[in-house]
């Protein structure tokens, strides 16, 4: 089986599964489990000054696919509610129990040097591994002055990383907010700052739905609710492009990424790894499964990495950073058109329609002697864009096909078409 | 029909409804939810095509996934109003979820449309009717017939504007769907209520135990309508020409389904210990599944051709089978076997085959014993008394129409099973009421322009 023993930014961890800084991780009773279950890390869940945060009842709320399955969970809750002192200690003791295990510390202070100064001490006597920077939580404590109103400001990110890393000499891992423009401006802040790495994405602010009953978002707290921050399966495509940003930005090129976002099993952790992620971070598929879902991720992944002959993270770790790019350098003369299967089409029409009603009228409905219709795919007026593939309810039956593969490479910043093409390449 | 043992009285402790619980229980809303899913909504959706009264079932499974349970209903009713009863009655394995795109897939499992139909009916919750009347035309249409096909023409006649007056031999309206389905597959009243839900439209006047041919004559109907719609069912049954017919141990299956449907005490009914029932169509099921639930021991149904013939589909073969009936195909009753007392003591039958096409009697012969018969040979045209102006109208044993369900006696129609349209589904009678009522406003509204 592949090696799935994961260093990044120093710290070693048996595995790239890390919990994500939540409440999974909010005390030694859950970590202790989730190292027994074989999770390789945990982020623990956010420490910050005496008194403790106080959270409201209640506080999740979710979105559910066609099946009732969660796609996306948001959440109103603050850093830790215990006092820092209880959480120290049994930070220190479980680092103990699990030394193979890494244990990174995620803190949120107010932005004050001597504030960041004394608890990066505390923890570095407890003998964790590495320390995350809270720079996203999206509710609550940015009205305080903390959490994503420092990550909005790559100034502050930059300064409060400096002091982490001038008071500390365990590992720095910045967590960054995806409540900004254009992410690559508070990762180089990061890496300004001397941060060893970055984890990404925090979570989305988010309603998930209104009660149109008593006309409130969830989750409701006594008739009243506040924006939360979304994560799960729905923002994975939000967090696997941020990722891709940074991995792909010559100014942080080479910073280690944690990805965290929606990874809800191991191909999700694969593709995140395939655009450079060094390990993952997992919440929302812990909280709705338990502890043990981490026992199919490591083994699909396993079996996946030796199906294709990798024999560590490191053999495919950032393989499809070089593949993303500018639109501007696709190639303009590369030509797929859709073709359907009339063997495996069930005759839906689901194609037909979409086609017909919302892109380019590309697929003719041929009527048959029983009553039923054929579907076939117009050529000239097919574009490749996929629709029918994606509506199309049987795997495989629409399937695009290359045409006019002779043409060579041609991009839009040389394409005719182009008015403000480059002339003389 | 008085028995001697060795037949079973039931005890009428049992209860009547836990005997004759739904033999498909209905959706649980979780149940609901999750089957909506598999609906893929297709465009070309093949289960609308084979709907005979044209249900846009993607639309109405959409609505019940979103919690629209009231559009859900009244989508079904809009091409249905009998879409409760259809939903528990339809043979949906040949119609509907047979030609289901999910049987394609390697998943090879239709979605449960029948079932969904009826938990949007069944939980729908109107205010009031769900449709409203159009402006009063001044019309008047008799409907002679209370069962789904003229329930179905009426209702759409009222919508229409038209004043409609229901004239029907029996003491309710509802038809076969009170008096002849299965009591597994209408259970408690249903058919009663939906009587009433029809009729809550508004325009519909129901007269009971109206006999065309007894208490009123086609003539006077035509006299005093605008128009008339013939919706009379089928109500003869075929005999097996044999002697000792006439035995009160020799029934005919609707007659014992009408009093099992009616009996208010399980007590009422006589129960055989041993039954054979003569027939391959869903009647035959129906009599042999509710004999086994009463507590007949042994009940075999015999079929003179093979089991690929018979008219009741495998999924009814399926439920006979899982009632522990046993089926005996290719072969035909020759003797009601009497003792000496003239009491029934079995069928002599006599094993047939096919050869180059044809149906031939082979040598050996063979006994069934039995304490009752009941025939399910099929139902027929029976015109009514003093009435013989319709005979004209009989073509292959059934009424002749056109296309717009016009009978060449001029204002008359005709729908449901009495015709010759279609094949004798409570699904297709609605719709040819449906479509009749649609041909009679046309001509009513050609009639006043002209």
């Amino acid at each position: 089986m592949a090696n799935l023993k994961t260093t990044f930014a120093g710290i070693k961890s048996p595995n790239p599964f890390w919990l994500a800084s939540a409440p999974p991780t909010d005390k030694a009773y859950n970590v202790e489990r989730a190292f027994e279950a074989g999770w390789g890390g945990v982020v623990w869940k956010t420490l910050g000054e005496d008194p403790a945060a106080v959270n409201v009842s209640s506080r999740y709320s979710a979105t559910y696919d066609a099946n009732g399955q969660v796609v996306g969970f948001n959440n109103i809750e603050l850093i830790t509610d215990r006092s820092l002192e209880i959480n120290l200690r049994e930070i220190e003791a479980v680092k103990k129990h699990w030394p193979e295990q890494a244990l990174i510390v995620s803190l949120m202070v107010p932005c004050v040097e001597d504030s960041w100064k004394r608890i990066v001490k505390l923890v570095e006597e407890t003998g964790a591994d590495g320390l995350e920077l809270n720079f996203g939580c999206p509710h609550g404590m940015p009205e305080r002055g903390m959490g994503a109103a420092v990550g909005q400001v790559p100034d502050i990110v930059e300064q409060v990383t400096r002091w982490c890393k001038l008071h500390s000499r365990l590992p720095v891992i910045v967590k960054l907010t995806p409540n900004i423009t254009d992410i690559r401006f508070s990762a180089r802040a990061a890496k300004a700052g001397g941060a060893d790495a970055v984890s990404l994405i925090n979570t989305i602010n988010s309603i998930t739905g209104i009660d149109l009953d008593q006309m409130v978002a969830r989750p409701i707290v006594d008739g009243k609710s506040t924006h939360g921050g979304y994560c799960g399966p729905a923002v994975k495509p939000i967090a696997l492009n941020m990722v891709s940003e940074i991995a792909r930005d010559p100014a942080t090129l080479g910073l280690p990424i944690s990805g965290i976002g929606g990874i809800s099993n191991w191909r999700d952790a694969a593709e995140f790894i395939a655009l450079g992620a060094g390990s993952v971070q997992v919440c929302t598929a812990a909280m709705i499964h338990g502890f043990r879902i981490v026992t199919e991720m490591k083994d699909g992944l396993s079996r996946w990495m030796d199906s294709k002959g990798y024999e560590s993270l490191e053999d495919f770790r950032g393989l499809a950073v070089a593949n993303t790019t500018d639109w501007k350098y696709l190639n303009m003369n590369y030509k797929v058109v859709a073709n359907i299967n009339d063997d495996t089409c069930i005759g839906c029409g689901r194609c037909y329609i979409s086609c017909e009603d919302t892109s380019h009228q590309a697929i003719a409905k041929l009527p048959q002697p029983d009553g039923s219709n054929r579907y076939q795919v117009i050529e000239d007026e097919c574009v490749g864009c996929n629709l029918c593939e994606i509506t199309c309810p049987v795997s495989a039956c629409i399937t695009l096909e290359q045409r006019e593969a002779e043409k060579p490479y041609l991009s839009w910043i040389h394409d005719e078409r182009n008015p403000h093409r480059e002339i003389g390449h | 029909m008085s028995l001697q043992p060795p037949l079973i009285k039931i005890s009428p402790t049992r209860e009547l409804n836990e005997l004759f619980s739904d033999i498909h229980p209905p959706l649980t809303p979780r149940q609901a939810e999750l089957e909506s899913a598999r609906c893929l909504y297709c465009y070309d959706a093949p289960c609308v095509k084979a709907c005979p009264s044209e249900i846009d079932i993607p639309s109405f499974i959409n609505a019940i996934h979103h919690e629209n349970i009231e559009g859900a209903a009244q989508t079904i009713y809009s091409s249905n109003i009998l879409g409760g009863t259809c939903a528990r009655v339809c043979p949906t394995e040949i119609l509907c979820e047979q030609s289901c795109v999910r049987n394609k897939e390697a998943e090879c499992a239709p979605v449960l449309i029948g079932l969904l139909q009826r938990y949007a009916t069944d939980h729908a919750q109107f205010e009031g009717h769900p449709f409203s009347r159009e402006p009063e035309t001044g019309k008047r249409i008799a409907i002679v017939g209370g069962g789904p096909a003229g329930l179905s023409c009426a209702h759409r006649l009222s919508m229409k504007g038209h004043q409609v007056e229901i004239f029907e031999a029996h003491e309710k309206a509802g038809g076969l769907n009170e008096y002849g389905i299965a009591r597994y597959k209408m259970t408690e009243d249903f058919a009663a209520k939906e009587v009433d839900f029809i009729l809550s439209l508004g325009g519909i006047t129901l007269h009971t135990e109206k006999v065309l041919g007894r208490d009123l004559s086609l003539a006077e109907l035509q006299a005093e309508f605008d128009a008339v719609f013939l919706a009379i069912g089928l109500q003869g049954t075929r005999q097996l020409m044999l002697a000792h017919e006439a035995l009160e141990t020799v029934q005919n299956a609707v007659d014992y389904i009408r009093q099992l449907r009616q009996a208010s005490d399980l007590s009422e009914l006589d129960v055989p210990r041993r039954a054979v029932v003569i027939g391959a169509g869903n009647t035959a099921i129906d009599i042999a599944c509710q004999l086994k639930r009463l507590g007949s021991e042994e009940v075999t149904l015999v079929y003179r051709r093979g089991a690929e013939s018979m008219s009741a589909t495998a999924h009814e073969q399926a439920i006979a089978k899982a009632h522990e009936v046993q089926i005996k195909t290719w072969s035909k009753p020759e003797h009601l076997l009497v003792d000496d007392a003239g009491a029934l003591v079995g069928v002599e039958f006599r094993s047939t085959a096919m050869d180059q096409g044809q149906l031939i009697d082979l040598d050996t012969t063979y006994e069934i014993g039995c304490d009752a018969v009941f025939k399910a040979v099929g139902q027929t045209l029976v015109l009514p008394e003093n009435e013989g102006g319709l005979s004209s109208l009989v073509k292959s044993g059934k009424l002749a129409v056109n296309s717009e369900f016009q009978t060449a006696i001029p204002k008359v129609y005709a729908g449901g099973d009495c015709t010759s349209v279609g094949q004798d589904l409570t699904v297709e009678a609605v719709q040819q009421g449906k479509r009749a009522a649609e041909a009679i406003h046309s001509f009513l509204i050609l009639a006043d322009k002209a």
